[in-house]
């Protein structure tokens, strides 16, 4: 068991998305060799799936962008949750992190005057997106792609070998990070094309895995995202900040089902797009809540005229925040009211020209003739809500994005928790991957250097690795004889489960229930086993990865119980308004048992123990940004005092 | 391969469609094997109304051949990874609409045949980061700091376009200077990567001139562009529309042939250089 | 280990195709179930047809003149056995020596603008050459350098051959023009002829105006676009044409065609040209 191939390096990467590029670049840069591990082939990364553009106050558009107006955007985006020291640094920092990419040959759109081309994003007060059409996240990933390859051939010149101190290891999965004492030591992965494993010695080591959205049925996200990182980090006995902040896109595809969870993008309603239910009712004029009561039309005639005429009208109620717009179709499509395939209808056909459609969303008209053999046009589309982003993760230090508790252990972008409190803003994501991204190879980089001594890898955890990631393949029934059960049915019941239980809309009753079926799941997923051979088998693959999201949904579900209000991405039924008092409070999520692993917990106390802590408070002079009444909503009595 | 199909033998995902009485039945044949040989396996299996072939690859996963091989991420057609072929041709499986083919048809799904072969439907492509790693990287003009840089859309225009490229490398499977003669794969850097090549020597901004790299001249020197006889299907298999050959292949002749067969600059270059 | 980048060919890179050793072992050249041999074939049918009909027409030597009509295959003559036109295109630049047809020696223009023509280059490679017959369909040749070596490497300089059809497209212009006389070389007048004409310099500008290496010398050369409005603007105008390089390509191959059939019938007095006024 012990024969596995070990090779040392000082900084290993996981994920080879936004993030974990742009500290696989820095790490390198700062001299540090520097591995990146990743599921995918290298340039495949969910980053590419990003459209709107990354956020940075250039000032190219209006010129009265400053980082200030940013922070204060992120922060009542993300109702006032935020790390606010993360967002004061994401603010600041974003848009050298753009001209950066520039310098490594990117070409974003451009203004009359040659510079970065900005867009208007919802929440964002001037035009602040840096974008490529809409495909800005590919130019993302192809960029530090090249940069790396960039970097690889400088290598080639001066050593002769082009991975001599930068080396991605594609399509390969970490399992384990591996622990010196309280120190990280490295990591233990496996190759998906042979099955062979292989241990990296590493004193750092840099969680970049994205998302967690495959737990759920409805997602706008790749199968990648099985929160690997999360999970990682909480078997090293690092705590997750904040996990049940999951955003939900109001309208994703739901037809055919090849594509459901496909995002539909906010412009459609911008442009004139309107929800109706299946009595052809345009039924948000029933959901509006009495605080935007004053802010929203109260008649179709008032919302149609405010197209034309934003000034003297107000503006109709299919573009209110995303929160309200995905409980208002949940809440239709639940009263019986939905689409034949569970959705409701956003019809552009009736409002436009098919000509200016085709001109104004080009994207939109291909995707759903391409895709779904709808004629936008012609016809009205089926959305409905779709699992789009965890904005929990990862609790860590702001300024170094270093791991509470785990030496070693770093984290960033959409797996590190904090940045966008309980909801994120459009084009927030990709500056977070760059500015963290950076942060984090950069200390993991001086991290490294600062180590008098390699740390040792323990034996004992190498073979215990290998033992887990071996199980599949022997897998145990209650008795002798049973059958063993088969991953991608295992998979399917836990995404309903999420869905239902712990998605959109949230009850005590239903979260519970839905504890006891993950418990359930857990157990059974003991039982996962598959066929064939450790040869780029999808079975095994998926088998492992049962693991980190039932850990991960566990870790949703619990904190959403606990948080008894609505803020942001999370939404109580039982709890609808936003209570000051939690503002402070954090959840923190922990293995219970960290000596036992995962799978040998009791089923009813499950793996994961909840605390509450109170954040830091705000910076005054960043509080100073803001107008004492908008404070008197956000914060608590005794916060204004101080 | 044992009968180990568990709880749930038809976990469809899509049981809504079963309702609409769109299912259907298909006959596909699946290439499965490695290296050492294989063979196209016949499976039938369910379809429903709207789905892509690689719907119908996961549900063979799911029920059939839980160890069947196959590379995919985003399924809408952004990231490039499930390029296989289908009926012979070059595609991404998450773009191929089941609706396009006859519900008698046999639909065949190979992995890609320019490539050597991993595990069923997925080959080695190292062929092409090898490639990307011998095309010179962007170099930043040495005057410019961050934030310094000013472009005009026209001139970034014809890059972007090429940056459009979500490396499925369809176009380096079809192009048969490598797909029938795998001796050129050491010559030829492929459409994908040519195609790089003009992406930079258009680039507004880049400084390899001033490095002495000329990328006009190693086009052709390094990177084969002469291999290339212009037959289009590279453009043909693009799934994002790019017109490889008008936009990047053939430009990027036209200004090797200024360099090189231009008699007039030829004869200016023997002039000046004599006297050195 | 094999986990980084590099390719790890495990049977070496001796040559071959789609049945080489580290490929999938599928024995089938292609498993295309559609009709990609039609494309080839239609090509190489149509090609074919050109090249009997204009060899013929090359060599006979004979009803190429009726006033006011020149055929375009003999057009400018410059032989001293051309027919004589009035105000025609005819210098006598080749002496009395040369004996053969006189529209083997301005054939040889259009002839090489096409043949390196980057469509026809497609075209024929796929249609007589079979490299490739069609994609992803295996091609029949053990070796390949394509347009690396002699000759094929001289294809390089269709831009010269695209300098030379110019005058010569403005010579089939300067007879367009011509064609509003009538037999008696009177001015004003135009027969069904001329129609025939206009449509076929039309489609003989568009076709050599959209060639690839024009669209580069005008424009495509260019680093900055934006410090040269107007190549830019001639840029994107080509551009466009060149996007329906292929179009152009068949369609001015059978109007040049047509229009010395035309001229044919009329010469030979199979048929008289109506005059329309």
């Amino acid at each position: 068991m012990s024969q596995v191939e070990r090779q040392q390096w000082d900084v290993v990467v996981v994920g080879a998305g936004g993030a974990g590029l742009r500290a696989a670049i820095e790490a390198r840069e700062q001299g540090a060799r520097t591995a990146v591990i990743c599921k995918s082939l290298f340039g495949k990364a969910h980053t590419v799936m990003a459209e709107g553009g990354i956020a940075a106050s250039m000032g190219n558009v209006n010129s009265g962008d400053n980082w200030q107006v940013h922070f204060r955007d992120t922060l009542r985006g993300g109702k006032f949750l935020n790390q606010w020291r993360m967002a004061e640094l994401h603010a600041r920092e974003a848009p050298d992190r753009v001209w950066e990419l520039e310098t490594w040959g990117a070409l974003f759109d451009r203004t009359k005057d040659g510079r970065i081309s900005q867009r208007n994003f919802g929440g964002h007060e001037y035009p602040r997106l840096a974008h490529v059409g809409d495909r800005t996240g590919l130019e993302l990933i192809r960029t530090l792609q090249q940069k790396i390859v960039a970097l690889q051939q400088e290598d080639e010149r001066e050593f002769g070998d082009h991975e001599a101190r930068l080396k991605v290891f594609q399509e390969c999965t970490v399992t384990r990070v591996l622990k010196d004492g309280e120190q990280v030591s490295g990591a233990f992965c496996y190759e998906r094309e042979s099955g062979r494993f292989f241990v990296i010695e590493a004193p750092s080591v840099v969680l970049a895995t994205g998302g967690i959205g495959k737990s759920f049925k409805v997602t706008s996200n790749s199968w990648e995202y099985t929160g690997d990182g999360h999970a990682l980090a909480l078997l090293a006995g690092a705590p997750l900040l904040n996990m049940e902040f999951v955003q939900f896109h109001p309208t994703g595809m739901v037809w055919p089902p090849s594509v459901k969870g496909i995002l539909v993008t906010e412009s459609v309603r911008g442009d004139g797009g309107v929800l109706r239910n299946s009595e052809g009712k345009r039924f948000m004029f029933d959901y509006i809540p009495d605080v935007f009561k004053e802010k929203y039309a109260e008649s179709e005639q008032e919302g149609d005229r405010w197209y034309e005429d934003p000034d003297n009208n107000r503006r109709p109620p299919e573009l209110l925040p995303r929160d309200e717009v995905a409980r208002a179709i949940n809440s239709e499509v639940k009263a019986g009211r939905g689409s034949p395939h569970g959705g409701v209808f956003l019809d552009v056909s009736t409002r436009m020209p098919a000509e200016v459609i085709r001109r104004r969303l080009p994207s939109m008209y291909h995707q759903f003739k391409e895709l779904a053999d709808v004629d936008i046009t012609a016809e009205a589309m089926e959305v409905g809500p779709t699992c789009h982003y965890v904005m929990g993760g990862i609790a860590v230090e702001s300024d170094t994005a270093a791991a509470r508790g785990v030496p070693g252990l770093f984290a960033a972008g959409e797996v590190a928790g904090g940045m966008h409190g309980s909801n994120r803003l459009g084009g927030n994501s990709l500056s977070d991957l760059l500015v963290f991204g950076r942060r984090a190879g950069l200390h993991a980089a001086r991290y490294a250097g600062e180590q008098d001594a390699a740390p040792v890898v323990d034996e004992a955890q190498v073979d215990a690795a290998a033992a887990e990631a071996l199980r599949p393949f022997s897998a145990e029934g209650p008795e002798a004889g049973a059958t063993p059960e088969n991953p991608y049915t295992l998979h399917q019941e836990l995404q309903q489960t999420m869905n239902d239980l712990v998605g959109i809309i949230r009850r005590e009753g239903e979260m519970a229930e839905a504890l006891d079926k993950l418990a359930d799941l857990r157990l059974r997923a003991r039982r996962a086993g598959v066929e064939g051979h450790r040869q780029f088998n999808p079975g095994w693959h998926l088998a492992l990865d049962l693991r980190n999201m039932l850990l991960v949904s566990e870790c949703v579900a619990r904190a959403a119980l606990e948080r008894t209000e609505s803020r942001g991405g999370h939404t109580r039924e039982d709890h609808p308004g936003m209570d000051r008092d939690w503002r402070r409070l954090n959840l923190l999520c922990q293995l219970a048992d960290p000596t036992g692993g995962s799978a040998v917990t009791d089923p009813a106390r499950g793996q994961i123990d909840l605390t509450r802590v109170t954040t830091d408070p705000i910076r005054p002079d960043l509080l100073a940004l803001f107008d004492k009444e908008e404070l008197v909503k956000y914060l608590a009595e005794e916060e204004l005092y101080e | 391969m044992s009968t180990s199909t568990t709880s749930g033998t038809d976990s469809d995902s899509g049981s809504a469609a079963g309702a609409d009485g769109a299912a259907y039945d298909a006959r596909f044949r699946v290439w499965r094997g490695d290296v050492e040989g294989g063979d196209l396996k016949d499976f039938t299996v369910r379809v429903n109304e709207g789905e892509v072939v690689l719907d119908i690859i996961h549900r063979l996963q799911a029920t059939q051949a839980p160890d069947l091989a196959v590379r995919w991420n985003c399924k809408a057609g952004k990231c490039g990874s499930c390029s296989a072929e289908i009926n012979g041709r070059p595609r991404l499986m998450c773009m191929t609409r089941m609706s396009v083919f006859e519900r008698d048809d046999v639909i065949t799904v190979t992995p890609l045949r320019a490539f050597p072969v991993v595990r069923d439907l997925v080959t080695d492509v190292g062929f092409n980061y090898t490639k990307a790693r011998e095309v010179p990287a962007f170099v930043p003009p040495k005057d410019l700091g961050p934030g310094e840089y000013r472009m005009m859309q026209e001139d970034v225009d014809r890059s972007q376009e090429f940056r459009k490229c979500i490396e499925c490398f369809l176009c380096q499977d079809t192009c048969h200077v490598v797909r029938d003669h795998e001796e050129n794969k050491t010559a030829f850097a492929g459409p994908r990567f040519l195609m790089r090549v003009a992406e930079l020597d258009m680039h507004p901004l880049d400084a390899a001139a001033s490095t002495g790299l000329d990328r006009k001249a190693t086009a052709q020197e390094e990177h084969g562009l002469g291999f290339c006889n212009i037959t289009k299907c590279c453009t043909e298999v693009c799934p994002e529309g790019i017109r490889i050959t008008d936009n990047a292949l053939i430009p990027l002749k036209e200004r090797a042939v200024d360099r090189k067969y231009d008699p007039l600059v030829w004869l200016g270059n023997k002039i000046r250089r004599r006297p050195t | 280990m094999a986990t980084g980048t590099e390719p790890h060919l495990k049977k070496g890179t001796a040559p071959g195709g789609v049945r080489h050793g580290t490929r999938a072992a599928i024995t089938a050249a292609h498993l295309r179930t559609d009709r990609w041999w039609l494309q080839p074939a239609a090509t190489a049918a149509g090609l074919f047809a050109f090249v009997v009909y204009s060899t013929w027409r090359a060599f006979a030597n004979a009803d190429y003149y009726e006033a006011p009509y020149v055929s375009p295959f003999y057009s400018p003559c410059i032989a001293d056995n051309c027919e004589p036109m009035k105000n025609g295109p005819n210098w006598e630049i080749f002496g009395s020596w040369w004996g053969l047809s006189p529209a083997l020696l301005i054939l040889i223009f259009p002839l090489g603008f096409r043949l390196t023509c980057y469509y026809y280059r497609k075209a024929y490679y796929r249609g007589f050459w079979a490299s490739p017959p069609a994609c992803a369909v295996a091609e029949p040749h053990a070796k390949y350098t394509g347009e690396t070596r002699f000759p094929l490497i001289l294809q390089n300089i269709h831009r010269y051959f695209f300098y030379a059809a110019v005058p010569v497209a403005g010579i089939l212009t300067y007879d367009t023009v011509l064609s509003f006389r009538n037999e008696d070389y009177e001015w004003g007048h135009m027969g069904l002829g001329t129609l025939v004409f206009l449509v076929n310099i039309t489609l003989i500008w568009a076709y050599t105006l959209s060639c690839h290496s024009c669209r580069h010398i005008v424009g495509g050369k260019l680093k900055h676009f934006s410090k040269h409005p107007v190549r830019y603007r001639m840029w994107r105008w080509v551009g466009w044409l060149n996007g329906r390089h292929m179009l152009l390509a068949w369609a001015s191959l059978i109007s040049v065609a047509v229009a010395d059939f035309y001229v044919y019938l009329i010469a030979s007095g199979a048929f008289d040209d109506p005059t329309l006024f």
